[in-house]
């Protein structure tokens, strides 16, 4: 049997270098979320078909489920504790509370991941633009309407 | 076990040599390995900071699309929308935005998936590979690159460099259609790419159709060179019939045999009419499935 072999490697997350040593096969999320400790980031079907564990590596939104950690070194990986400044949310987190897009809240970061990357790369989207952008993240709640319109509220209002 | 993130081509193919396995986007190798399906090879070497490998060069000759360049990238390439929308057709269907992010167009090809969405247009475009190894490089064209479902005649040292695609001759378009349940996050339950040549009278001077899902390769449909001469209407019942003809699919949760039979040869009908419409210089956006409406409503 060989030994799983650990990387040393620094992680920049929100902007913060965090050394961490891991097995070269470990995946980004399990990193952030146990290593690092940042749990906004969430694992839900653990198979990139869901979105909750969505990140921007160098603004660009991932599948941190199935990203190795390794592979994220030198890229700025930004997750949900990323958007808000200190205790003030983004206009988007706070569309997102007032247009009622949050319900359980599991697939929220992701959303807000997702979405975040969709306005900075068109900020002016139709709701057709706003579904696609949105199209690699499940929710079992809200139905999407309340999501799509608090994203386009704040396209409109940024 | 090892792990390097190569900095040079040279440096990524000596770490081949050695029996380290490429990941790029690790949109297939990671996704594989999740819930333990498939263990990660041993010895890794990432090749995603490749820029030479991240070019798209295009010349006389036609276009060389770097084997880490991205299906979203692809789908916003003014000169591939426009030359090989086929492949931009189905570049923009792959998985989500963040699937797009990450996923390129060698590791597609590698992965040799019988379902993969740039497979089709590829093969119906005229697509080679470019596989490079210390031992030299060599020239693949797709029909005989793909072996299997997941299986290659590429040489375990050889890494996917880049993919060529020849000019198209002038009164050329091409497209790439697929049957969807759903609209992200989605493999195709069949699908049907053309790539054709209209003669100044309207009339067909060259004609390719490839077909998704329903072989273990992406297979090419065979006998539509004597075509030539006839007009898009009866091409495009003749490509429906020896599609559904050529096709062996498989049943599975996603559709049974008879119904990918069946549908392939529709997809093949409908791809000859819009790829002959965009050769006749008609604006259809990509992706196709959505400007013609295949697949699930908004």
């Amino acid at each position: 049997m060989t030994q799983p072999s650990h990387v040393s490697i620094v992680l920049t997350v929100n902007g913060v270098d965090y050394p961490v040593t891991v097995d070269q096969g470990r995946n980004l999320l399990s990193v952030i979320r146990t290593e690092i400790g940042l749990t906004g980031t969430k694992e839900g079907c653990d198979d990139c078909e869901c979105g909750a564990c969505m990140v921007l590596l160098d603004g660009r939104p991932v599948n941190s489920c199935s990203y190795l950690a390794a592979q994220a070194q030198g890229r700025a990986i930004t997750t949900v504790e990323g958007l808000a400044d200190g205790q003030a949310l983004s206009n988007l987190q706070a569309n997102l509370l007032e247009e009622g897009g949050v319900q359980c809240g599991f697939c929220t970061p992701g959303m807000l991941i997702s979405a975040t990357a969709l306005l900075a790369l068109t900020p002016e989207p139709t709701t057709e633009d706003v579904s696609i952008g949105l199209s690699g993240n499940l929710c079992r709640c809200t139905g999407y309407t309340k999501i799509v319109a608090s994203v386009m509220r704040t396209a409109a209002r940024p | 076990m090892s792990f390097i993130i190569a900095t040079t081509l040279h440096e990524a193919l000596s770490a081949m040599a050695a029996g380290a396995r490429p990941v790029a986007g690790g949109s297939d190798l990671v996704v594989g390995a999740r819930q333990g399906r498939t263990p990660l090879p041993a010895d890794l070497v990432a090749i995603d900071r490749l820029t030479e490998l991240a070019e798209i060069t295009y010349g006389p000759q036609g276009v060389s699309i770097g084997a880490v360049v991205s299906h979203h990238t692809i789908t916003t390439h003014p000169l591939l929308v426009s030359d090989y929308s086929a492949l931009a057709d189905a570049s923009a269907l792959v998985g989500s935005p963040s699937t797009r992010n990450v996923g390129t167009i060698g590791g597609n090809v590698m992965n040799a998936s019988p379902a993969m969405d740039t497979g089709a247009p590829l093969l119906a475009l005229g697509a080679v590979a470019e596989l490079s190894s210390l031992r030299g490089t060599r020239l693949v064209p797709l029909a005989d690159l793909w072996l299997g479902p997941g299986l290659t005649s590429a040489a375990p040292d050889e890494l996917c460099a880049a993919i060529h695609l020849p000019a198209p001759m002038p009164g050329s378009g091409s497209a790439y259609l697929r049957l969807e349940y759903r609209r992200a996050m989605e493999i195709a339950v069949v699908g049907a790419s053309c790539a054709i040549t209209l003669a100044s009278d309207g009339t067909v001077a060259a004609v390719r159709v490839a077909l998704t899902a329903v072989a273990p390769t992406i297979i090419e449909v065979a006998g539509l060179d004597t075509l030539a001469g006839r007009p898009v209407s009866e091409v495009a019942v003749a490509a429906q019939v020896a599609a559904s003809a050529q096709a062996h699919p498989i049943s599975d949760l996603r559709a049974s045999a008879d119904y990918r039979r069946h549908s392939v040869g529709v997809m093949a009908r409908r791809v000859v009419e819009a790829a002959a419409r965009r050769a006749a210089g008609e604006h259809l956006p990509v992706p196709l499935n959505r400007t013609i409406g295949i697949g699930a409503a908004s």
